[in-house]
């Protein structure tokens, strides 16, 4: 099966200059890869650095030292170097990201939140919007919101918008940062349902759950982030 | 999309006697890329954007643009005339203060029609149709097209302002503290409009701002100023949600969070 | 004519007349360009045509003859005024008659008969700069002429049908000479803006108080700036002159009552005396015309 990212020894810390410089380090020695049709799932508790780990693979977050290797337009290119102008190609064409929380735009719709990644990519503004409807629809948001600003949506209600907005492209490779966190059964099975169809379409999946029973129903296989811990790599 | 850069700028320094206005400043900006430059006053980000847009002459330095044929041009090496022309087709300059960008005591329309008159446009009726086209663009109400800008709001101004900037077409549009002096919801709107207006039109754009939120909303990559020199550079979100240099740590946590 | 000794003559000292001629040979070299010049105090008031009469000072000779006229008339203060000055300072022969004037120094209007090659029209400029209400920078305004940009000068144009459907500027109507320089014609009316394209004689044009001087030279385009869709065109009047019946020619209003009576004749009143003259007879001209008549005589 193809691995369409490769990371090898991927350390991060952060420096906190206004706090006398002190260097508080998040992980070391990150090396893993994903392939395509597969659910990878970082497992680990809270602030082991599952969410620096996705941020860096989206290119949010600078990486210390480290690979982070990526095909791209049949290329392979090295995220933990590439220039800001790769690093806005590979997000538009390669790794597609559905983040914890949704950062709204003022007087955006919600359509055209969802839509937008598809525009981005060339595709026409009303064959974008009719598959963001039809992904809305299927995660039962209301209607009468499509036409709204995100903002003022309830946490489940952004989440949905932003797990849509995730899933309407088709990116060979997805991070999903706990996407199903704010949501109640029904709309899980429903998240559950589109990541089993992006495994079937060969999408590479990489994310990040706290509910069991999602892990349970879409890891194929467990990455435990504790083996990254800074002090591991000292022993 | 092209694989080369619209403005290509290196080593550029512009000093005032022995105070640095802004020092070894390199880059390059692709067409439908908007920068950020970000830092607080006497940053040297306005002496920056004043010298990339020929208002100001480098002290060392160069700054090439690609003309619309592809080529290259130094900027410090055009004619007057040539900057000139350029300023007025293929680029724009949206002023901080909009009293500064339009000509306050004739009307709208002409304002909008300012720039089509000086590339030769000699048809009445179709320079008033574009202006028309661009008002509404900017939302502003076709029956203000013959009232003068002295009559309009802050944000209303603004507004005028950009569609007089973006009627000709331009490539690359230099924004000044563009929302500056703006009330917040006005401001909202405003950022809305050039957002869209940047994406639909792919136009390249350099925004100066001291307000982290405009520069996350309309850049996609950003530059942090102190006392004259780049502090750090990159993706507008790796800077803002991973700061790096000390400064830029400083100005992300001084946001007041609401 | 008494003391003309104690003036040199037409007034001004010759390296004075030598430096306005060198601004008017430049003038006419750059058609439409305003040449700065080092304006002198003359006898008489800033706006009292101090430009002209320093540009007629200068290119004067002992055997010109000068007309002067004033919105069209040889009659008024301004005129007879001027007209005496160089009769005093210069001792020549005046005239009221256009065909026979070799100089004719205007306010505003250019004469109904057609100028020959080989006559000087100096016109009185109060403002120069046709960009000057638009752009206040005299820096920025040298700048725009210097470029060629005059983008800003059909903005005042597009002002004017915007606000009364039409181009409403009727004097001071800005033209472009030899396709290269706009130029303010003076508060000519527009009417006579045709007259100035390839004109056989010379134009000179002096603003004493703004201290430049311009020219067109005989035979250069000068076109009227204006729309595709909003041609330059003249004013018309529906009704022929009162005293003369000329059409075709500029005219004043004239009150004659205070109900409201009120007629329209010729602004060129050496036009108008000289169709009268030949007999042309308008619908409110007196039974016996006193025509013929020179308010002075031409020596």
């Amino acid at each position: 099966m193809p691995t369409p990212l490769v990371v090898s020894d991927v350390a991060k810390s952060f420096t906190m200059h206004l706090r006398d410089g002190i260097k508080l380090p998040v992980v070391a020695g990150v090396s893993f890869s994903i392939k395509a049709g597969e659910c990878t799932v970082l497992g680990g508790p809270s602030g082991a650095g599952k969410s620096s780990i996705l941020k860096m693979l989206y290119g949010n977050y600078a990486v210390d030292e480290g690979q982070i290797i990526v095909k791209h337009e049949g290329g392979l290119v090295d995220l933990a170097q590439a220039s800001p102008r790769t690093v806005l190609a590979i997000r538009r064409q390669t790794i597609g990201y559905v983040s914890q929380f949704l950062r709204t735009v003022p007087r955006v719709s919600a359509l055209d939140v969802v839509a937008e990644p598809l525009v981005e990519r060339g595709e026409e503004r009303e064959t974008a919007r009719d598959k963001a409807r039809s992904l809305l629809a299927r995660l039962n948001l209301p209607e009468k919101l499509w036409m709204l600003p995100p903002a003022t949506f309830s946490g489940g209600e952004q989440q949905r918008v932003n797990i849509a907005r995730g899933f309407i492209t088709e990116h060979p490779i997805l991070l999903l940062d706990e996407p199903t966190a704010s949501l109640d059964a029904t709309n899980r099975d429903v998240v559950i349902g589109l990541i089993a169809a992006k495994k079937a379409a060969g999408v590479a999946l990489l994310g990040i759950f706290h509910d069991h029973d999602v892990r349970e129903a879409v890891a194929d296989r467990i990455i435990d982030v504790t083996v990254f811990a800074p002090g591991k790599l000292a022993a | 999309m092209t694989d080369e850069p619209l403005l290509r700028v290196a080593a550029l320094s512009k000093f005032y006697g022995s105070r640095v206005g802004c020092d070894n400043v390199s880059f390059d900006l692709w067409p439908g890329e908007v920068l950020a430059v970000v830092g607080e006053s006497g940053s040297g980000k306005t002496t920056l954007l004043n010298c990339l847009s020929t208002r100001l002459l480098p002290s060392s330095g160069t700054a090439s643009y690609r003309m619309r044929d592809g080529q290259f041009r130094e900027l410090y090496r055009m004619s007057e005339a040539e900057r000139r022309f350029l300023m007025r087709t293929d680029w724009g300059f949206v002023h901080q203060n909009p009293a500064d960008g339009l000509r306050m005591t004739v009307s709208a329309g002409a304002n909008v029609g300012e720039r089509l008159m000086a590339v030769g446009d000699r048809h009445y009726g179709k320079i008033r149709a574009t202006a028309v086209d661009w008002l509404s663009r900017v939302e502003i109400e076709q029956d203000r097209i013959d009232d003068e800008p002295r009559a309009f709001s802050g944000g209303m101004r603004q507004r005028l302002q950009i569609a007089r900037n973006l009627v000709t077409g331009p490539r690359l549009v230099f924004m000044d503290e563009p929302t500056g002096g703006l009330d917040v919801s006005v401001q909202a709107r405003l950022l809305d409009l050039l957002r869209g207006l940047v994406t639909d039109l792919g136009l390249a754009a350099i925004v100066v701002t001291h307000d982290l939120a405009v520069a996350r909303l309309l850049s996609q990559r950003m530059m942090v100023m102190k006392d004259g020199r780049v502090v750090e550079s990159g993706l507008t979100d790796r800077v803002l949600d991973d700061p790096r240099a000390p400064y830029t740590q400083l100005l992300v946590s001084s946001i007041l969070q609401v | 004519m008494t003391d003309i000794a104690t003036y040199n003559f037409a007034y001004l000292d010759e390296q004075t007349k030598r430096m306005i001629r060198r601004a008017i040979l430049k003038g006419i070299a750059i058609p439409g360009y305003q040449v700065p010049f080092a304006s002198r105090e003359m006898p008489m008031p800033y706006g009292w045509g101090t430009g002209g009469v320093q540009v007629t000072a200068s290119i004067i000779g002992p055997d010109d003859v000068l007309k002067v006229i004033d919105q069209g008339a040889d009659d008024t203060t301004n005129a007879v005024s001027i007209r005496a000055f160089f009769r005093k300072v210069a001792n020549v022969a005046v005239t009221t008659e256009t065909a026979s004037a070799s100089i004719i120094q205007t306010r505003h209007r250019i004469p109904e008969h057609p100028l020959s090659a080989g006559q000087v029209l100096v016109y009185q400029v109060p403002i120069p700069e046709p960009l000057r209400f638009l752009e206040p920078r005299e820096t920025e305004t040298r700048k725009m002429h210097a470029l060629e940009e005059y983008g800003l000068m059909h903005v005042k144009l597009y002002e004017d049908i915007a606000k009364h459907g039409r181009i409403a500027t009727t004097y001071a109507y800005p033209v472009k000479v030899e396709g290269r320089y706009v130029m303010d014609p003076s508060p000519t009316p527009k009417f006579d803006n045709p007259k100035m394209h390839r004109s056989p004689a010379l134009q000179l044009f002096g603003a004493g108080r703004e201290k430049r001087i311009y020219a067109v030279p005989p035979f250069t385009d000068v076109v009227s700036l204006d729309f595709e869709d909003h041609p330059f065109e003249v004013q018309t009047f529906d009704q022929p002159c009162a005293l003369c019946a000329a059409e075709n020619v500029y005219l004043d209003e004239v009150i004659l009552d205070d109900h409201g009576g009120r007629m329209f004749v010729c602004s060129d009143t050496d036009h108008c005396e000289k169709r009268r003259e030949a007999g042309h007879r308008g619908h409110l001209a007196p039974e016996s015309d006193p025509t013929s008549q020179t308010m002075e005589p031409a020596q």
